[in-house]
Parts: C-alpha cells; sequence; structure tokens
C-alpha cells in the first residue's frame, strides 16, 4: 500500500515543480518572443507582400508582351496566326497563377498572424512576477481580437487547396447538376 | 439561338491581373463588350445601371464578397434572371454546394483553362 507523502514530501515536489516553471520562464526568455514578434513575423510579412506585389508586376508585363504577340498575330498568315494565338492562349491560363499565389500568400500571412497571438500569450505568460496591468490589458485585447478576426476569416472561405484535395472540377460539375449530396 | 456575342458582359475580380486574363479570354472566344468591377457592391451598381448578359464573378472579395453578390442579384426582380458563372480557388464541397444553393449558373475552379471558361460559358448560354 503505497503512503500519502509527508510535509517533506510534498515541499521537495513543489520545490522541484518552482524549479522546473523558473527554468522554463528562463528558456523562454532566451528564445526573446518579443523581438521574435517585432523582428522575424513582421519582416516575414513584408517579404511575403513582396512576393505578391512581386508577381503582380511580373505577370503584368508577360501580359503586355502577350498582347504584342497577338497584334502581331493578325499580320501572319492564318496557320501561323493561329499557332501564336493559341501560345498567347497558354500564356493568358499559366498568368492566372499569380491569383492563386496571392491568396495562398494571405493564407499564410493569417497563419503569421496566429503565430504572433501565440507569442504575445507567452509574453503575458512569462512576464514579470507583477506585469504592467495596463500593458497586459492592452494584449489581451489585441489577442481577443485576432482570435475574433480568424475566427470570421475561417468561418467559411478555405482559399485555394493544396494538389489532390478540394473538390475537382469534374465533381463540381457533377454537384451543380444534381448528382451529388 | 445563336449567343449574342455583342452582349455586355460583366467580370468580377479584385485582382487585377485576373481581370485581365478573363477579358483577354473572353476577347479570344469573341465577347468584346466586357465591363470590370473590382468587388460586388461595385458589380451590383453597375448592374442597376446597364443590363448584362452573362456576369462572372470571383468569390473571394472585400467588402461585398463573390457569393453576397450572387445572392443580392438572385433577390433583385429586375437582376434575377441574369446567368451568373462563379470563377473561384474556393473548391471545397461546402462552397460550391453553398453557391448552388445560392443560384449561380455555374462554377469554374481557378486556375483554369479558355477551353474550361467557354464550355461552362455555353452550359450557360448555348453554343458560341
Amino acid at each position: 500500500m503505497s503512503s500519502w507523502p509527508n510535509d517533506r514530501g510534498i515541499y521537495l515536489q513543489l520545490q522541484r515543480l518552482a524549479d522546473f516553471i523558473t527554468k522554463t520562464r528562463q528558456e523562454l526568455a532566451i528564445l526573446r518572443p518579443g523581438e521574435v514578434k517585432q523582428e522575424f513575423i513582421l519582416k516575414a510579412a513584408d517579404e511575403l507582400d513582396a512576393i505578391t506585389e512581386g508577381t503582380a508586376s511580373a505577370t503584368h508585363r508577360i501580359m503586355d508582351a502577350a498582347d504584342v504577340l497577338m497584334e502581331v498575330a493578325g499580320s501572319l498568315e492564318k496557320d501561323k496566326a493561329a499557332k501564336v494565338t493559341d501560345a498567347v492562349m497558354s500564356i493568358y491560363e499559366a498568368c492566372t497563377f499569380q491569383d492563386i499565389t496571392g491568396q495562398r500568400v494571405t493564407k499564410v500571412v493569417s497563419m503569421l498572424k496566429v503565430i504572433e497571438e501565440r507569442i504575445d500569450s507567452m509574453v503575458i505568460a512569462m512576464g514579470d512576477m507583477e506585469p504592467d496591468a495596463a500593458i497586459e490589458t492592452e494584449a489581451r485585447k489585441a489577442i481577443d481580437a485576432a482570435h475574433q478576426a480568424a475566427g470570421e476569416s475561417a468561418s467559411t472561405l478555405h482559399g485555394p487547396a493544396l494538389p489532390g484535395q478540394g473538390t475537382s472540377q469534374s465533381d463540381i460539375d457533377r454537384i451543380l447538376a444534381g448528382e451529388g449530396t | 439561338m445563336s449567343v449574342d456575342m455583342k452582349m455586355p458582359v460583366l467580370i468580377v475580380d479584385d485582382y487585377a491581373t485576373m481581370l485581365r486574363i478573363v477579358k483577354n479570354l473572353l476577347k479570344q472566344i469573341g465577347f468584346e463588350n466586357v465591363d470590370e468591377a473590382t468587388d460586388g457592391g461595385a458589380a451590383l451598381h453597375m448592374m442597376k445601371l446597364k443590363k448584362y448578359g452573362l456576369v462572372i464573378s470571383d468569390w473571394n472579395m472585400q467588402p461585398v464578397t463573390g457569393i453576397e453578390f450572387l445572392r443580392n442579384v438572385r433577390a433583385d426582380a429586375d437582376l434575377k434572371g441574369t446567368p451568373f458563372i462563379m470563377v473561384t480557388a474556393e473548391s471545397k464541397t461546402d462552397n460550391v454546394i453553398e453557391a448552388r444553393n445560392a443560384g449561380v449558373s455555374n462554377y469554374i475552379v481557378k486556375p483554369f483553362s479558355s477551353e474550361i471558361l467557354k464550355g461552362k460559358i455555353e452550359s450557360v448560354l448555348g453554343k458560341i
């Protein structure tokens, strides 16, 4: 039969727990969550915005060039014009990548916001023994707002599906034809 | 009955690139009279000023989304009969069903080809 620990046993367990919490706080402090939030996450969001802008700019240049080819096609023999037109159409179709890329980047930025929110929570949890009440209140408001925003945006839309996920065009056609669900 | 290729077509997307792509593809198919809007609110306003024979709209836009725009169109006595094709990256079954229930005429998943676009337009308007 196991015996209930005596006072000294309880004290030792509590001491170990306190040591563990102190060590964890020190390790978290080393990670400098404030710096991660201010430097890396903000920079990552900026980089992602730059990807969107860069791909948009490049796409417009590609399409400008395609428009020129379409004009040239009008002055060619029928067979050659048809070939050039088909090629230009392929270029236009391929340019839809920019829209998809933009939406994927938006999803990643949303994920970064969730990480930022978690970091806020961690900063509050590991703060000084007597944290500044005003700062804590402000941080909590920001977290609540982020929660609310994440909940709203996640309500119905999922963004572009990864390969193999989502619903295929043929399945969509069946649903619209009333054959499924 | 053949499709009137001179009919006004309204395309709605918040990405300038997509508007340009769809406009070019429509031009290649034969539609010359194409107007553009960048969200559902602006598009609905345009529809009240001009009669469109076809609307091709994205879903994910702000402040008025494509699905809200579709519901507004279907709720308007003067506009509810307008053919409406949703072109979107949203490919979850729930989204497709939601669009179907809202009265969408057809649904195209991005990325798409000009052949798919033409096929869906033909399924809504008839042979081009």
